[in-house]
């Protein structure tokens, strides 16, 4: 398989991601979304990992997983590990989509209507 | 491109969402090489686009079996853009190469999003083929969006046999550049899903009247 476009300056060394992530390559299933929202519950605290810290400063604001990932510059897999054990230890709590029909489900009404007022709005 | 490097951009170069955002919701748009994608993301996004970048294996069982990354794995970019749309809600808009080649990321991108935009090139129609094949299958609904780059040659009719796009697929005309024109076909992305939901709803009705009498 070819891989897609790298981006110049992206921290996508094997051997850094491998430390970063102390060489776990798999987050908890289907425990964030891409547009889950993150919201920091508790302050960094000493010797608690960089991309923690990092995480942790980011989502005072909610913030969505891509985001973290853009902001950290590093791949969304990565940042999923690091957010599950933000997760599992409370520091954040997530705020997860409410619309997230299976395959061929549509969006209700009531979303789409309110999709459309805030479009309109722009 | 929106990357600029691995450090993190001062807090205060970010603008972050309500403190009262809780629902995320999410459109894709889908479209091959310099069709336009990220400059429509842009044009409606109350953010500058960021890029980032999804690792993934073939099957899509976690990144490497062997906990080492970057072996079999393979990397792809894709930008977002965001929209307030209440104090609750916000709109990702997402931005995601055409080619076959990244099936893997879109299955990702398309679960739980809204429905599709697929922006096509006149010049290079053929770009897209692989892109609504695929939505159909996923079951995704979509429009299709002719970005227009000037050309005066091709009707949108003619754009639509090309496409082999049945009528019930909105096909529209846009300025990926413009804000209003961005605007609107995410509109008329809207306009269509209600369609489809009140189409759903009025075919299951009366089938739950049957099973309710039977
Ligand atoms: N004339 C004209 N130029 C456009 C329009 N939309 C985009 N462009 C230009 O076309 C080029 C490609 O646009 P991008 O938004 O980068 O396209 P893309 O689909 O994101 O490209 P890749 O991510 O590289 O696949 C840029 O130079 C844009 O400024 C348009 O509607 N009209
Ligand atoms: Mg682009």
């Amino acid at each position: 398989m070819n891989a897609g476009p790298v981006l110049p300056g992206r921290d996508d060394d094997p051997d850094r991601l491998y430390t970063i992530t102390k060489g776990r390559s798999r987050a908890p299933e289907n425990a964030f979304d891409l547009v889950t929202l993150i919201v920091a519950e508790r302050q960094p605290t000493p010797g608690m990992q960089s991309e923690h810290v990092r995480i942790l400063r980011m989502c005072e604001a909610p913030t969505a997983v891509v985001e973290v990932a853009a902001e950290l510059a590093l791949p969304v897999s990565v940042v999923k590990i690091l957010l599950g054990d933000l997760l599992e230890s409370g520091a954040v709590t997530a705020r997860h989509p409410r619309f997230a029909p299976n395959k061929a489900r549509l969006p209700d009404l009531d979303t789409l209507k309110q999709v459309l007022h805030g479009l309109q709005r722009l | 491109m929106a990357s600029n490097g691995s450090d993190v951009r001062p807090a205060a170069a970010r603008t972050p969402l309500r403190a009262t955002a809780d629902n995320a919701l999410k459109i894709v748009v889908v479209g091959g090489f310099g069709v336009g994608k990220t400059t429509l993301v842009g044009s409606v996004s109350e953010i500058r686009p960021l890029n980032t970048e999804e690792v993934m294996t073939r099957a899509g069982e976690g990144i490497d079996p062997a906990g080492s990354w970057g072996k079999r794995s393979t990397t792809v970019a894709f930008d977002f853009g965001r929209i307030t749309l209440s104090e609750r809600q916000v709109l990702y808009l997402f931005g995601a190469p055409g080619q076959e080649r990244f099936w893997f990321l879109w299955d990702r991108l398309f679960s739980g999003a809204l429905g599709a935009v697929v922006l096509v090139d006149t010049r290079r129609l053929e770009d897209s083929w692989y892109a609504i094949d695929r939505l159909e299958h996923h079951g995704t609904p979509f429009i299709v969006a002719r970005n227009n780059f000037g050309d005066p040659t091709h009707t949108l009719e003619q754009v639509r046999e090309a496409l082999d796009l049945p009528d019930s697929v909105p096909l529209v005309d846009c300025d990926a550049r413009d804000r209003e024109s961005g605007k609107r076909v995410l509109i008329d992305l809207i306009h269509h899903l209600t369609d489809l939901a009140e189409a759903e709803l009025a075919a299951a009705a009366p089938s739950m009247y049957e099973e309710s009498t039977a």
